[in-house]
């Protein structure tokens, strides 16, 4: 029995190499070059073959997964009301989702609330298909309703792909929101005394092997708005900017911010005008 | 029950590059719950590919195949070719998901 498993294995493992090398051959350094630009940080061999991996696992990047799950959500009825999400207004009127998301957060006049892509989510879920708003903020990633908001925001975020992040501060709920953003990003506490500052506000900082986004700079907030949510290899699932935001303070020891809370939107509206301009690349895909 | 796969197939010089991406959890068998217990083994067990009813790719997975497994290879075909691609996995589930050449 356990020699048959181990047979499997080496089989499949096989037929795996044989099937990859040749087309990764051919196209890392077609896909390398771009995938290498990027890297601001002075790039050492180390950063060059994280960024020679992710050429490599570019091309099938399993959050295409949750975007075929996501757009079949948006076009299905459910809840109490039975209704799809068809008609949500992300912003550029009811049902629009082409670019939506390339300028999200923004001011709506309907919640006269600035609103990221997930608390609007949350909204139309509510308004247009009748659930429970504290079900899914008190969910958990991946679980519940949230999953399926998760789901919804791969489809919403592909359809902005390659396109300027174009995020707006005029409305005076905006201007504040990004103020109070910016203040929350520097914002020191916790038990490590720990801000977003202390590993976002230079550059050629880095954690383990990975160079860490100067996010007070537009290239690098560009880096770190335009590339999440992503698919993250390493966990193997698809993290929404929401759930990246909540384990930036988990890493500093931060109590965990209340799920679309001010705070998170804030700091969103604060990263993504900072990073104006440049390319939005969702869905990512993160070691 | 299973969830839809993403197959996408071009075809270049007689050519034909499937490229496959499967939703499965792959568990390995080797991993503990919250309470401690092993999560058993689930695994997708043999991926069959065929291009117009004919055999083109077939492999057999084990739990060594990483979450969401992504599959590229080539074979030689023509456009217009209906490729259908097949996984069964240890517990008898099975998913089939079809493209077309283009």
């Amino acid at each position: 029995m356990d020699k048959r498993i181990a047979y499997g294995v080496v089989i499949a493992s096989f037929a795996f190499l044989q099937a990859c090398t040749s087309p990764t051959k051919s196209e890392a350094p077609k896909a390398a070059a771009p995938a290498a630009a990027p890297a601001a940080a002075p790039s050492g061999s180390a950063t060059d073959e994280i960024a020679r991996y992710r050429a490599m696992i570019a091309d099938g990047n399993p959050a295409d997964l949750y975007e075929m799950a996501g757009e079949e959500l948006w076009k299905k009825p459910m809840g109490p009301k039975n209704a799809t999400l068809q008609k949500c207004d992300l912003g550029k009127g009811p049902g629009v989702v082409k670019g939506a998301a390339a300028e999200l957060p923004r001011y709506f006049k309907d919640t006269n609330k600035v609103q990221d892509l997930e608390s609007r989510l949350v909204t139309c879920m509510v308004r247009l298909q009748g659930y429970d708003a504290n079900q899914i903020i008190t969910a958990g990633f991946e679980k519940g309703k949230r999953k399926d908001v998760e789901a919804v925001v791969a489809y919403v975020v592909a359809n902005s792909k390659g396109m300027p992040i174009k995020v707006s501060i005029k409305h005076p709920k905006e201007k504040e929101m990004y103020e109070l953003g910016k203040k929350s990003f520097f914002f020191q506490g916790g038990p490590m005394d720990f801000s977003c500052a202390s590993c976002h506000a230079e550059n050629g900082k880095r954690i383990r092997l990975q160079d860490l986004p100067n996010i007070t700079e537009q290239k690098g907030a560009a880096m770190g708005w335009g590339y999440w949510p992503a698919y993250r290899v390493s966990s193997g699932n698809f993290w929404t900017m929401q759930r990246r935001l909540n384990d930036c303070y988990r890493q500093q020891r931060f109590p965990e911010p209340i799920y679309i809370s001010d705070n998170t939107i804030a700091l969103s509206v604060y990263m993504a005008y900072t990073g104006n301009g440049g390319t939005v690349e969702t869905p990512g895909l993160k070691r | 029950m299973a969830d839809p796969m993403r197959v996408r197939a071009t075809e270049a010089g007689g050519v034909v590059d499937v490229k496959i991406l499967m939703k499965h959890d792959m568990e390995a068998g080797q991993r503990k719950d919250a309470s401690g217990k092993t999560i058993p083994q689930w695994f997708i067990s043999t991926v069959t590919v065929q291009a117009q009813g004919k055999n083109v790719f077939m492999g057999e997975f084990g739990p060594a195949v990483s979450k969401d497994p992504f599959l590229n290879f080539k074979y030689k075909g023509a456009k217009g070719e209906k490729v259908t691609v097949t996984w069964v996995d240890n517990r008898g589930a099975k998913r089939t998901d079809e493209a077309t050449v283009s």
